[in-house]
C-alpha cells in the first residue's frame, strides 16, 4: 500500500474527460465575463468609452472604475502579502502595468463578451514606465521584512572579508535570470454563484480555504457565507496559490447581476495578471583553499517586484545551509518595475539560487582543478551550518555517489571540448539540490459508510501531484483495507481545513492528518470489537450503530521537533548535453536526478513528479524568457508559440533514483515532500554541462545559442 | 452573394477566425483591444445573428443555435457540456483541444463549429466502448502518462490519431509526432512509453 506503485485512482476520470475542472461545472443561467486590460503600463485613466460595448448584442453589463461596485477599503481589506495580494478590482483609475485589468464585460455568450470587451476604450494620462531590469538596477534597495514570515532577509556568520583574504582561489560572478511565467495548461478560471448572501466559487486553485478567507474579507462578509470548490486543478506551479483579480471580479459581477458569472483568463492574460518568477540578478563570491575547503561565501540577490507590492524571491536561503562554511553573508534586494507582482514558481527561491551557487561551485572546481563532486564533498554540511541543528535526515552523500555511478560520471573528461560526437560537443555536468521539508496544520475526517466504504475527507487539492492517490493509499494502509474500499474527497471548504498545496506541504501535512484519522477510525472500530477489513463486519457495525457512519477526525499539527531539527530534502542532478559545433544549439541528451526526499509513498507517481520538475527546470534553463517591451511594458511573447515551454521532442531519457530514506522526525509517515525539489539544480547541472562541452560559461538564463555562438571560447 | 447581410456575415467569420490565428500585431487594425492605440475609436463591426448548426459528435447528432463565431471547442464545452476537450490557449498552440474530425486529429479551437457540420467528430468522451477503455487510455493510466490531467484528453486524441499516421517506429519519432501537445507537468517520457506500448501491442495483434 504505502510504497506500492499504485496507478492513479483518478486516472480513469482524467483519461475519459470526466474529471471536472472548475470552469466545467454545468450552471444554469451562466453569464460570461471577459476582462478588459490596460494598454499602457503606468498612469491614470482619464476617461472610459464603454458605449459601443454596452450596446453590443448580448452584453449584460460593463464594469469599470466608473461604475464597479465599491468594495470595503477599496478592495484592499484582505491584503496581507505574500498570500493576500494587492489586486486590480476596478476601485480606482490608476494603471500600474500594461495589461492590468481595468474592466469586465459580461454577456450572455462567451463570443459576445469577447467581442464587446474589444470595444471598450480608455483614455490615459500616461507616464514613462520602468521595465528593464538592467537599467533599473541602480534603484535596488534592501528588502527588510522576514522572508515568508520566518527567514531573516539578510544573514552574516563569521568574517567574510577574512575568509576571502584567506582563500587561495576566488570566484566573483554575476548570474541573471529572466521572468519565468508558469503557464499551467488550464488557464485560471472562476465561476461565481450567489444564492442570497451565500457565495459559491468554483475556482482553479491550490488553496480553497485561502480563497474562502480572502474573498470573505474582500467583500466584508462572514467566512461562513463563502464556499470554494476545486476538485481538479489543471496545473498550478505556484500561480494558483492565492486568488488573483479575476476571482473577485467574477464574484463582484455575479452579485451585482444576481446571476452566476464565469471568468476564464485567456492564455495571453496569464502573462502579468497571475504572477511569475521574477527577474533575478545574483552576485556570488566564493573563496576556497587549495584543498577545496570553502573559506568564504557571499550571495546577494536582487529580484524584481511590482511598483505596488514587495514580493521577494527567497533566493539565498539554500546558500545558507548548503555547505559548511564559517564565513558567509547573504542578502536580498528589490527593484520595483512597472509590471505585475511576481509570485511563487516551482522551487521558489531554490530554483534561482541554486543556479547561481552551483554554477559558481563548478567554476571554483575548474579553478582548483578538482572534481566537482569532490569539491562538494569537501564542504559537506554534516549539520545545518546556519542554525547549528542536526538534520532530521540527509542522504546527499549517497545521492552524489549512487547518482554518479549510475550516470557514468567517472567517464567525464574535465577538459572542455574534449568530447566530440559528429557535429556536437558533448559535456556532462552536475548540481546539488535542496528544498525545505515543511509541514503545516491539517485536518481529516475518516468515515465508515453503511455500504462498507471508507470515505476520507480533507480540503486539500489535486494539481497533478497525485493527491487523490497517495491519500487513498495512506488511509487504506492505516486501516488495513484494499484501496478500492477507500474513497478520498478533497477540494471543498465544507471538508476539514487543510493548508495550501504548495511548498511540498501536502504529503507531509494532509498526509499526516489522513493517516491519523484513519488510525483513529481503525481504533474506534476495534473498540467496538469490529473488523474493518471485512465488508460484512463493517456493514454490520454501521447497522448496529443505527445506520449512521462511524467517523473519526484528526487534527494534526507540527510540534517541537520542528525546532529541534533542520528538515530538508536533498538531491544531486546530472545532465549530459550535446552542443552543435556550428549552430550553438543545446540539446539535453540525458538527465538523472538522485534524491533523498524522505519516504516515497508511491514510487510511480513520485517518479513522474520528479521528472516533471526536471522538465520544468529544463524550460527555465534553455528556453523560457518572458519578454517585455522596455518602452511600453507590453508582453512580446504572451502565448505558447513564442513563450517556449518544453515539448515532447525536447525531452530525452530521464532517470530518477530515490535514496532509501524514512525521516524519523518530520511526521509519522517519514515523508519530506517532493513537489518542488525536482525543478531545483537542473539549471546549474545543464549550465555546467554546457561549459564542459564547450568551454563557454553562460551565467545568463536561458542558455540560448546566441550566448554560446557569440562567445570567444566557442570559435570552432 | 451580393446580399450585404451575407457579405457582412462572411466578413465577420473571417475576421474572427483571423483574429484568433494571426499574430497580435496583424490583428491590431481590427478588433483586439489591448493592441489598439489608446483612444482610437472602436470598430463598427456588427456581430452576426445566431445560426443553426448541426454537429455529429461521438455518433449523436445535435442541433444547436450558435453565434457563428463559436469554435468547435466552445460548442463542445459550453453548449454540449462535453468538457473533456480542453481549452489551453485558444490559439492552436497547445493541443489540449485536439479532437478527431473524420478520424483525423484537428484543433477544435481553430475549427469553427459551422465548419464541422456533416463530418463525424470524436472527442475523448467517445473513445471508450462502454466501460472498456480504449487501449491508449489504459496505457496512459498504466504508464502514468498524465499528472494534472488537463492536457491528457488532447494527448490521447493525438496519440490515437498517430496510430494511423506515417509516424516512424522510434521513440524520437513519437516525440516529434506528439510535440503539438504541450504538457506543463512534464509527463512526456511516460506519454511516449504509453504510445509505444499501444503501437507494439497493435503490431503484435
Amino acid at each position: 500500500m504505502i510504497g506500492d506503485p499504485v496507478s492513479r485512482v483518478d486516472g480513469r476520470l482524467k483519461v475519459t474527460g470526466a474529471a471536472r475542472y472548475s470552469a466545467e461545472w454545468p450552471i444554469d443561467n451562466l453569464a460570461y465575463g471577459v476582462i478588459v486590460q490596460s494598454t499602457v503600463a503606468k498612469g491614470m485613466i482619464t476617461a472610459f468609452d464603454t458605449e459601443h460595448a454596452r450596446s453590443s448584442p448580448g452584453v449584460v453589463a460593463v464594469y469599470t472604475a466608473d461604475n464597479a461596485p465599491a468594495l470595503p477599503d477599496k478592495g484592499r481589506a484582505a491584503m496581507k502579502p505574500p498570500a493576500g495580494r494587492e489586486l486590480s478590482l476596478l476601485q480606482d483609475r490608476a494603471v500600474r502595468y500594461n495589461g492590468e485589468p481595468i474592466g469586465l464585460v459580461v454577456a450572455e455568450k462567451f463570443e459576445q463578451a469577447t467581442h464587446a470587451a474589444s470595444l471598450v476604450r480608455a483614455q490615459y494620462e500616461s507616464h514613462t514606465p520602468l521595465i528593464d531590469m538592467q537599467s533599473a538596477l541602480p534603484s535596488a534597495y534592501p528588502y527588510k521584512p522576514n522572508i515568508n514570515g520566518s527567514f531573516p532577509p539578510a544573514t552574516q556568520r563569521g568574517d567574510l572579508a577574512a575568509g576571502l583574504a584567506a582563500a587561495d582561489a576566488r570566484i566573483d560572478a554575476t548570474f541573471t535570470a529572466p521572468i519565468e511565467t508558469h503557464n499551467s495548461m488550464e488557464p485560471h478560471n472562476t465561476i461565481a454563484q450567489w444564492d442570497g448572501d451565500q457565495l459559491t466559487l468554483y475556482d482553479s486553485t491550490q488553496f480553497v480555504y485561502g480563497v474562502k478567507r480572502f474573498i470573505a474579507k474582500i467583500f466584508g462578509i462572514p467566512e461562513a457565507n463563502v464556499r470554494v470548490i476545486s476538485h481538479f486543478t489543471g496545473g498550478a506551479f505556484g500561480s494558483k496559490g492565492a486568488p488573483w483579480s479575476h476571482v473577485v471580479l467574477a464574484a463582484m459581477a455575479a452579485r451585482a447581476l444576481n446571476r452566476p458569472v464565469k471568468v476564464v483568463l485567456t492564455r495571453k492574460q496569464m502573462f502579468g495578471l497571475v504572477g511569475a518568477r521574477p527577474h533575478t540578478v545574483q552576485h556570488l563570491k566564493l573563496g576556497a583553499r587549495k584543498d577545496g575547503t570553502l573559506t568564504a561565501m557571499e550571495h546577494r540577490s536582487i529580484s524584481s517586484t511590482s511598483s505596488f507590492e514587495e514580493w521577494v524571491e527567497p533566493v539565498t536561503l539554500a546558500t545558507r545551509l548548503m555547505y559548511a562554511c564559517s564565513n558567509q553573508q547573504t542578502a536580498h534586494e528589490l527593484v520595483r518595475l512597472d509590471v505585475g507582482t511576481p509570485t511563487f514558481n516551482r522551487g521558489p527561491g531554490e530554483s534561482s539560487g541554486i543556479f547561481a551557487l552551483e554554477s559558481a561551485m563548478d567554476e571554483l572546481a575548474v579553478k582548483l582543478a578538482m572534481d566537482p563532486i569532490e569539491l562538494r564533498l569537501r564542504n559537506y554540511a554534516e549539520r545545518d551550518p546556519e542554525s547549528g541543528l542536526e538534520w532530521s535526515s540527509k542522504s546527499l552523500r549517497q545521492c552524489y555517489s549512487l547518482g554518479a555511478e549510475r550516470f557514468g560520471w567517472s567517464r567525464r573528461r574535465a577538459e572542455p571540448r574534449s568530447v566530440r560526437d559528429g557535429d556536437a560537443f558533448v559535456g556532462i555536468g552536475m548540481s546539488s539540490a535542496t528544498y525545505p521539508a515543511r509541514r503545516a496544520p491539517a485536518s481529516a475526517l475518516a468515515r465508515l459508510m453503511p455500504d462498507g466504504m471508507i470515505v476520507v475527507q480533507a480540503a486539500t487539492h489535486e494539481l497533478g501531484t497525485g493527491t487523490y492517490t497517495i491519500m487513498t493509499q495512506i488511509a487504506a494502509d492505516a486501516l488495513g483495507v484494499p484501496i478500492e474500499r477507500v474513497r478520498f474527497e478533497l477540494g471543498d471548504t465544507r471538508l476539514p481545513e487543510n493548508p495550501i498545496s504548495a511548498g511540498s506541504l501536502t504529503a507531509q501535512s494532509t498526509g499526516t492528518a489522513v493517516h491519523l484519522a484513519a488510525v483513529a477510525l481503525h481504533d474506534k472500530i476495534a473498540a467496538m470489537r469490529g473488523d474493518v477489513t471485512t465488508i460484512v463486519s463493517a456493514r454490520d457495525l454501521v447497522t448496529r450503530g443505527g445506520g449512521q457512519p462511524i467517523e473519526a477526525r484528526a487534527d494534526a499539527k507540527p510540534g517541537d521537533e520542528q525546532k529541534a531539527f533542520s528538515m530538508h530534502s536533498f538531491g544531486a542532478i546530472f545532465a549530459e548535453v550535446r552542443v552543435d559545433a556550428s549552430l550553438g544549439t543545446v540539446k539535453l541528451s540525458r538527465m538523472l536526478g538522485a534524491y533523498g526526499v524522505g519516504r516515497i509513498l508511491n514510487p510511480k507517481t513520485a517518479r513522474s513528479q520528479m521528472i516533471g520538475g526536471m522538465i520544468y527546470g529544463l524550460g527555465m534553463t534553455l528556453t523560457e524568457d518572458t519578454l517585455l517591451d522596455a518602452r511600453t511594458g507590453r508582453y512580446l511573447n504572451a502565448d505558447l508559440a513564442e513563450y517556449l515551454v518544453p515539448v515532447n521532442a525536447d525531452i530525452p531519457e530521464i532517470d530518477v533514483m530515490f535514496m532509501d530514506e524514512r525521516d524519523p522526525q518530520t511526521n509519522p509517515l517519514g515523508t519530506k515532500g517532493i513537489g518542488e525539489i525536482g525543478c531545483v539544480g537542473v539549471t546549474a547541472a545543464i549550465a555546467n554541462a554546457v561549459y564542459n562541452a564547450t568551454g563557454v560559461r553562460v551565467r545568463d538564463l536561458p542558455i540560448t545559442l546566441d550566448k554560446i555562438l557569440g562567445h570567444t571560447s566557442f570559435a570552432d | 452573394m451580393d446580399d450585404p447581410n451575407r457579405r457582412e456575415f462572411i466578413g465577420t467569420v473571417v475576421t474572427t477566425a483571423l483574429a484568433s490565428v494571426l499574430a497580435p500585431g496583424t490583428a491590431r487594425a481590427d478588433a483586439a483591444s489591448p493592441h489598439s492605440p489608446p483612444g482610437a475609436p472602436p470598430p463598427t463591426l456588427t456581430p452576426p445573428p445566431d445560426i443553426p448548426v448541426a454537429l455529429t459528435v461521438n455518433g449523436t447528432t445535435v442541433r444547436l443555435t450558435l453565434d457563428p463565431r463559436t469554435t468547435l471547442l466552445d460548442a463542445l464545452r459550453e453548449s454540449m457540456h462535453l468538457t473533456g476537450s480542453k481549452k489551453g490557449c485558444d490559439h492552436g498552440q497547445c493541443g489540449a483541444c485536439t479532437v478527431h474530425l473524420n478520424g483525423r486529429r484537428v484543433l477544435a479551437c481553430l475549427t469553427l463549429a459551422v465548419m464541422a457540420q456533416d463530418q463525424p467528430v470524436t472527442t475523448i468522451e467517445g473513445l471508450a466502448r462502454g466501460d472498456t477503455l480504449h487501449p491508449m487510455q489504459q496505457a496512459f493510466i498504466d504508464r502514468d502518462g498524465l499528472q494534472c490531467g488537463y492536457c491528457t484528453p488532447g494527448q490521447i486524441m493525438s496519440a490515437v490519431a498517430l496510430l494511423n499516421e506515417p509516424c516512424g517506429p522510434a521513440d524520437d519519432d513519437v516525440r516529434e509526432c506528439m510535440s503539438g501537445n504541450i504538457c506543463r507537468c512534464g509527463a512526456y517520457p511516460n506519454i511516449v512509453a504509453a504510445v509505444q506500448d499501444v503501437r507494439t501491442a497493435t503490431a503484435r495483434g
